[in-house]
């Protein structure tokens, strides 16, 4: 109310009433959709009381490109595709999920060193997505220079995808049945680099942040959720962890011989912006552990299962061999039928539960595909968790949730 | 550890008719109830002394048009995170009738997840506390997962299913 109306008010009352007392108009904040702090296109409509936020309401769909519709009249291989571009940050995690999905289905096993090689590709490419999350959240708080000194990691786990397969964001170096190729010379060397090199980064980044005393007033005991509200929410992946609940898929529902490794599950106590940073960090080591857990053991023998009928053959073999030739022909023109069957499998993506329902009919491609998208789910919460807290405490809250406007909208 | 055969027995026991198809594709145990029971029936799984399942994974839609009476069907996939048991509840729903309770008392995460099947297939949750699109924009007046409406021109020529050998 401006200061001229009050005092108008004042006037025309009778004496007796006295004055006009203050009221508190709420301000109506758009943060997004184009904001640079959602680091994404989502539009939070918030209800300010000042400083203080008493409501928001969240208007998500701004890049929905109907996947689920897509996949209905497209062979399984080409699914890999829509893949990619759910959770771009870690978009390997989404392609394998994907491929063990389809294998789950036709019942191919595939040979350990493909497995294994898959597992040094996911916790890579969960690297990066924490790299990308705590890197930014640190920006969010003021912060850029952690946010450099790591990121430059994140461009060195890129060029190791582009040594695997050609290509950085939207990686296709898996295949159903296998890998694309074998890891190369130049991969491995590449790889066992960044082992070495990477601790020491995260070393530093964890100095700069860690008892950081300005980035600890920014999160301790902001935007914390209990684990009972966690779950009721759907919560998954290190934001569940940090609330205090060990649910990992990875150790639940161990895929792609997750069971061979040691590594432990880091949990947080008060589910808060802090834990979650800390959960995240702590998870880049144990992934650090698990790749050089992988490394050493890589078994050999072959990188794709003898399967010819759904594994797309490499290129090389396509020209020389003429069963490779005509597979390739069917796979590519969609020839394979897959058989009937009905598929739920899980996955620990980048930020929770990546889970895939596959119906199939018997058809070329799926009748039904469901993709169980876990920002999707969680970020339902948002409003929960930033009520009553100040606009940049939204900010930080938001970016410790990872949310992905690429999987929230899919 | 549970086994499927012992949670489809108690289930059994506890509901009779009213589940039915006990199936176990890929050790997932199925079954599929009625929409009258199924709110009860998560209720009781989530609050039952054992079982604890106490995690919704996923709540979606399927649309089968050509089985007169249960065109379409809701989808539950619930998991209980103590004994690590996932399981798989469906509920079949006449085209002409697509209403169903809401989860969103029992777990906060069906809120979304309802919106988002109802954004794609009209299936209406009665009770809910917001139900508007999601996903696409609220002007729509159709229900794009539904399969009327085709992806892409069936009448293609380079396409036809003589010129595959299918």
């Amino acid at each position: 109310m401006v200061s001229e109306d009050l005092d108008i008010a004042n006037k025309n009352l009778p004496a007796e009433q006295g004055p006009v007392q203050y009221v508190n108009e709420l301000t109506t904040l758009n943060l997004g959709p184009t904001h640079p702090a959602t680091h994404g296109i989502f539009q939070n409509v918030l209800q300010m009381d000042g400083e203080k936020i008493v409501s928001s309401e969240q208007t998500i769909g701004y890049i929905h490109r109907a996947f689920e519709k897509i996949a209905e009249r497209r062979p399984f291989y080409q699914i890999t595709t829509l893949t990619d571009r759910m959770n771009y940050c870690s978009s390997p995690i989404n392609n394998m999920g994907w491929h063990m999905t389809v294998e789950k289905l036709l019942g191919i096993d595939i040979p350990k060193r493909a497995q294994y090689i898959r597992v040094i590709l996911m916790e890579l490419a969960r690297i990066a997505d924490h790299v990308v999350c705590n890197g930014i959240l640190g920006v969010d708080t003021g912060a850029f220079t952690g946010f450099l000194y790591i990121y430059q990691e994140r461009e060195n786990i890129y060029e190791i995808y582009e040594e695997i397969c050609g290509a950085r964001l939207t990686t296709n170096m898996g295949r159903i049945g296998g890998m694309e190729r074998d890891l190369s010379p130049t991969a491995i060397r590449k790889i066992k680099e960044l082992l070495v090199r990477f601790p020491k980064i995260l070393r530093e980044f964890e100095n700069l942040f860690n008892r950081n005393r300005i980035f600890m007033d920014r999160v301790i005991n902001v935007g914390s959720i209990s684990a009972e509200r966690a779950l009721s929410y759907g919560f998954t992946g290190p934001n569940l962890r940090a609330a205090g609940v060990d649910y990992d898929v990875r150790v639940m529902n161990p895929y792609s011989s997750y069971q061979d490794f040691e590594f432990d599950i880091p949990v947080g106590q008060s589910g808060d912006t802090y834990d979650r940073f800390m959960v995240r960090n702590e998870e880049m080591w144990q992934s650090l552990r698990i790749i050089q857990q992988a490394m050493d053991n890589l078994p050999e023998g072959p990188y794709y299962a003898d399967a010819p009928q759904y594994y797309l053959p490499p290129k090389q073999e396509v020209y020389k061999n003429m069963e490779a030739l005509i597979y390739h022909f069917k796979i590519v023109m969609g020839e394979i039928d897959a058989p009937v069957g009905e598929v739920y499998h899980a996955v620990e993506g980048g930020n929770g539960e990546l889970g895939f329902y596959l119906i199939s009919d018997g058809g070329r491609a799926p009748y039904r595909l469901h993709f169980r998208r876990p920002c999707f789910i969680y970020y339902q919460a948002y409003p929960e968790m930033c009520k009553g807290l100040t606009l940049s405490d939204a900010i930080v809250i938001m970016s410790s949730m990872n949310v992905i406007a690429g999987e929230l909208d899919a | 550890m549970l086994t499927n055969e012992e949670v489809a027995q108690t289930i059994i026991n506890q509901f009779g008719e009213a589940v039915s198809d006990f199936d176990d594709p890929y050790d997932l145990l199925t079954f599929s109830t009625t929409r009258e029971t199924i709110i009860p029936l998560i209720t009781y799984l989530k609050d039952h002394q054992t079982f604890q399942v106490g995690f919704l994974t996923d709540i979606t839609g399927i649309h089968y048009p050509d089985s007169v009476g249960k065109e379409f069907c809701v989808v539950y996939h619930l998991h209980s995170l103590t004994n690590n048991f996932r399981l798989r509840v469906k509920v079949f729903l006449s085209a002409d009738d697509l209403h169903i309770p809401t989860a969103s008392p029992v777990f906060a995460s069906a809120n979304w997840m309802e919106r988002e099947t109802f954004d794609f297939f009209g299936i209406i949750f009665d009770g809910h506390p917001d139900l508007r699109r999601i996903l696409n924009m609220e002007e729509m007046d159709y229900f794009p997962m539904r399969k009327e409406y085709p992806l892409e021109d069936a009448t293609r020529e380079d396409k036809i299913d003589a010129l595959f050998g299918r």
